[in-house]
């Protein structure tokens, strides 16, 4: 019979580690996907995963069970991925000369017809990592959960531990940061 | 160039998760237990050592900064601080003489 989360944390609990391992098989899948958002290379992602888990284990003693396990290990998940951010800052200053052709190409087409302009294309995921590379930690954070996850402040507030107001000021900054890096790549290639 | 335009045509790129965002390495969670498993136990006495540490770091500051205001002050010094010790310790006794 499979048992359930509630069992199988309080198992571990007692000392039976290899209760973790259905938990990780479980959830690892989501703990990926958010960690491939702040980190390109594969052995970061990995390392950020690892991390997640244990950290999970350390600190499972703290889960109370009032809410469900999923949104604590997102919340660990996403301050993770934050301390991760604020320890890789490197890109930052780079220059946007380095474009590949299909960005330039996608740039180009944007330029003359903004609106018929594919959104789906991989030319334009490679651009907005780019931009995504160039943010301040905070700000990278605020847009991936604001703007790209779509979730509400409240709930960044809990996840990222900020207040609200700060959520929201920091996500003004980082939408004006954003709308600065944009117009120093325009202007870098069309001058 | 429409900037602001640009800005919701790359978020809306970034919403479209590419292909196998959630892809697990095989055996990851192996890795992982043996990673918890193979980690020494935390040792009970590494928190007490460290807590008296710094314990004993914030009582050593507090006595610098004393005996660094007892020095510097002028108007303490004009007392005489060994007498003061002196009175102090042998209140209760002077009392029992005094109600004799």
């Amino acid at each position: 019979m499979e048992r359930t989360e509630a069992e199988l944390i309080a198992a571990v609990l007692r000392g039976d580690t290899a209760s973790f391992e259905p938990l990780i098989q479980k959830y690892s899948p989501r703990v990926f996907a958010t960690a491939r958002r702040y980190a390109r290379r594969e052995n970061e992602v990995e390392d950020i995963a690892q991390e997640v888990w244990l950290k999970a284990f350390d600190k499972l003693r703290s889960f109370r069970g009032e809410a469900p396990f999923e949104h604590w290990l997102m919340r660990l998940t996403v301050r993770t991925c934050y301390d991760f951010l604020r320890i890789h800052q490197r890109n930052r200053e780079m220059p946007f000369t380095d474009l590949s052709e299909p960005e330039n190409d996608w740039l180009e087409r944007f330029a003359a017809q903004p609106e018929t302009t594919s959104e789906d294309a991989d030319a334009a995921k490679l651009l907005i990592g780019r931009v995504l590379e160039r943010l301040s930690p905070e700000a990278r954070l605020v847009i991936i959960l604001l703007e790209i996850e779509d979730r509400p402040v409240k709930e960044i507030a809990k996840l990222t531990g900020w207040s609200v107001p700060l959520v929201k000021v920091r996500a003004f900054r980082a939408r004006a940061e954003m709308r600065k890096i944009l117009a120093k790549m325009a202007r870098e290639k069309y001058l | 160039m429409n900037i602001a335009e640009l800005q919701k045509k790359l978020i809306a790129a970034a919403r479209i998760p590419p292909e196998g965002s959630d892809r697990v390495p095989y055996t990851f969670e192996k890795r992982v237990l043996a990673l918890i498993e193979s980690r020494p136990a935390p040792d009970p006495w590494v928190g007490w050592v460290r807590g008296l540490w710094r314990a004993a770091a914030s009582c050593a500051a507090v006595a610098l900064l004393l005996g660094a205001w007892t020095f510097l002050n002028p108007a303490a010094s004009t007392t005489d601080l060994s007498q003061n010790f002196e009175t102090t310790l042998l209140a209760s006794v002077d009392q029992s003489d005094q109600a004799q």
